[in-house]
């Protein structure tokens, strides 16, 4: 049996896992080495959804950027938005007025809830838990709903300018967010109780791809993986942007830095969403809704970084302008190629199985990693 | 306009290194310091290290191409947890000249300085693993920079592996002769 002999033989093997893979999210590839199940090492082949954003940017108008940055991260759409066009305003020295701010906090937090029901969805999915997708998929439509009404799209929302946002808030709208957030904290409740104590759950996800805050910070893990290990480091709380500074709400973190912390911390930022959209929807000062800025837009010559807490950690722009109507260099710095980049270190050392685990624990979306 | 800023930060930078820093200044409140090529790696490493407030978190790295110049502009941004307060690092170098990588003060540079060779070409010394990132390995060009026009492709990569005609008339030497005269208004 010589065929045999060389399969016993043969101590390590290399396979690619993707890019045509289900739970991998999107187009990655992930090259593992295995020594029987477990792993020696992995490597990211990423790119193949780039598109170039960074140099359309060069060679589109200030403005004309907005939407295609909202084909970056897909699934929050709203948080690449205003984390732009505040970078922006910024450069240019002006300042939304209150009422944009209010609808801009309240859409950026309803759309985090909507990325994280996404993301808790498909990674119990992965691990193999089905239910949790069709409830998590069923509070997201009543979010996409409200952003259909609002703004007239469902993903790719383009929901704000540069200087405030376009459009007016419709009626009801209002009652229909009243509505969703005095549901929703009981409908986290039912989530936790397919999984939280699930043994299956705990078995799949605790002590699995473990990080220390040390390592973690060291490799720039941002946003809810970073505060699994530990860190309780927020920039809606560190610097302030939008309206936050208005509202109360806790930040999250995990002790062990293993999957099943950073799936703790997600399921409580759900919540302290619900608390702020709470606080915000019933103070919406009056006023207009966009700043005096010109009808062209050139920004100073100068250079600006300004970044937000997006759903995956920290979104952050470095705009250069030379002071003419397209932006000189604009570099995006996206949370999920920084993420994605633990991964690695991450599953080094643990079985194939849970590699599938850690890429869901990361929430990366290819679309931003690529860009 | 830039003001002129300075901290304990930069003075004890100043008394270390000496002339490798070049200014230091402040743009709508954000701190920037301007430094030589020549002993990045240690400087990055005092600001890693330094105390009271320890740049232990790398946000981003990433390039600014100058033509006009032949520069490439490194820009660096750290952040420091115990001061809460970003900072900017800027180092020029010439479009032929290389620089030291700073994967070993921090790890998330790994990435994000293969990103910064692939679009820009710029190539690190001692860097771990400096390949193509994004881009496919063997594309010709570097799209990120002021001389590659907007409309530029590889045809030859597109033809060899997709088989098909990319539809694009730019060649690199054309793209080239049009972007000769990109003047800058900063210059």
């Amino acid at each position: 049996m010589s065929t045999n002999e060389t399969l016993f033989d043969a101590s390590e093997i290399t396979i690619s896992m993707g890019p045509q893979h289900p739970s991998t999210h999107g187009v990655l590839q992930v090259k593992l080495k295995l020594d029987g199940e477990r792993v020696d090492d992995a490597e990211c082949v990423i790119g193949y959804l780039h598109r170039g954003v960074e140099k359309l940017g060069e060679n589109q108008t200030w403005g004309q950027w907005v939407p295609t940055l909202d084909r970056m991260d897909y699934i929050a759409a709203v948080s690449n938005c205003l984390g732009y066009c505040e970078t922006v305003e910024k450069l240019m020295g002006v300042t939304a007025p209150p009422r944009a701010q209010y609808i801009r906090t309240i859409m950026t937090e309803l759309n985090r809830i909507s990325s994280h029901l996404l993301w808790l969805g498909t990674h119990a999915l992965d691990i193999g838990a089905m239910t949790v997708f069709l409830y998590a998929f069923r509070e997201r439509e009543e979010i996409l709903k409200i952003f259909e009404n609002y703004c007239g799209a469902r993903l790719t929302t383009h929901m704000f300018r540069i200087g405030g946002t376009q459009y007016e808030l419709y009626e009801g709208f209002q009652d229909e967010v009243k509505t969703f957030i005095k549901g929703f904290p009981q409908k986290v409740e039912e989530y936790e109780t397919l999984l939280t104590e699930n043994r299956i759950w705990i078995g799949r996800t605790r002590g699995v791809g473990v990080i220390s805050a040390k390592d973690a910070i060291a490799i720039g893990l941002t946003g809810p993986s970073l505060r699994g290990s530990g860190v309780a480091w927020d920039l809606r709380k560190a610097k302030p942007y939008a309206a936050y500074s208005d509202f109360e709400f806790d930040i999250p973190v995990g002790e062990h830095g293993d999957t099943y912390d950073r799936y703790m911390v997600r399921m409580e930022e759900m919540r302290q969403s619900c608390r702020i959209v709470g606080q915000a929807i019933d103070k919406i000062p009056d006023g207009p809704l966009m700043a005096k800025i010109t009808k062209i837009i050139k920004p100073p010559v100068g250079d600006i970084y300004h970044s937000i807490e997006a759903p995956k950690g920290e979104l952050g722009y470095y705009l250069v302008s030379d002071g003419a109507t397209q932006a000189y260099r604009a570099r995006v710095r996206p949370p999920s190629f920084v993420n994605l980049q633990a991964l690695r270190q991450m599953v080094i050392g643990s079985m194939v199985a849970d590699v599938v685990a850690v890429i869901g624990t990361l929430d990366i979306v290819l679309g931003e990693i690529d860009r | 306009m830039p003001e002129p800023w300075t901290s304990p930060l930069v003075e004890a930078l100043k008394a270390k290194f000496g002339d490798q820093v070049v200014k230091s200044y402040s743009f709508i409140g954000q701190n920037q310091i301007e430094i030589k090529k020549d002993r990045v790696l240690e400087i990055m490493m005092f600001l890693r290290d330094y105390e009271p407030s320890p740049f232990s978190y790398l946000v981003d790295e990433t390039a600014v191409h100058w033509p006009k110049d032949e520069s490439f502009e490194l820009v660096y941004i750290m952040y420091s947890f115990a001061a809460n307060d970003r900072l900017r690092v800027k180092c020029r170098i010439k479009e032929w000249e290389s620089i030291e990588s700073v994967v070993s003060v921090w790890p998330t540079a790994n990435w994000l300085e293969r990103e910064v060779y692939d679009m820009f070409g710029i190539r690190y010394a001692n860097h771990p693993d400096l390949k193509r990132i994004l881009l496919p390995e063997d594309w010709q060009g570097f799209p990120l920079r002021k001389d590659y026009n907007f409309r530029l492709q590889d045809v030859e990569w597109v033809r060899k592996h997709l088989g098909i005609e990319s539809g694009q008339k730019y060649y690199v030497a054309e793209a080239r002769a049009e972007a000769g005269d990109y003047v800058t208004p900063q210059d």
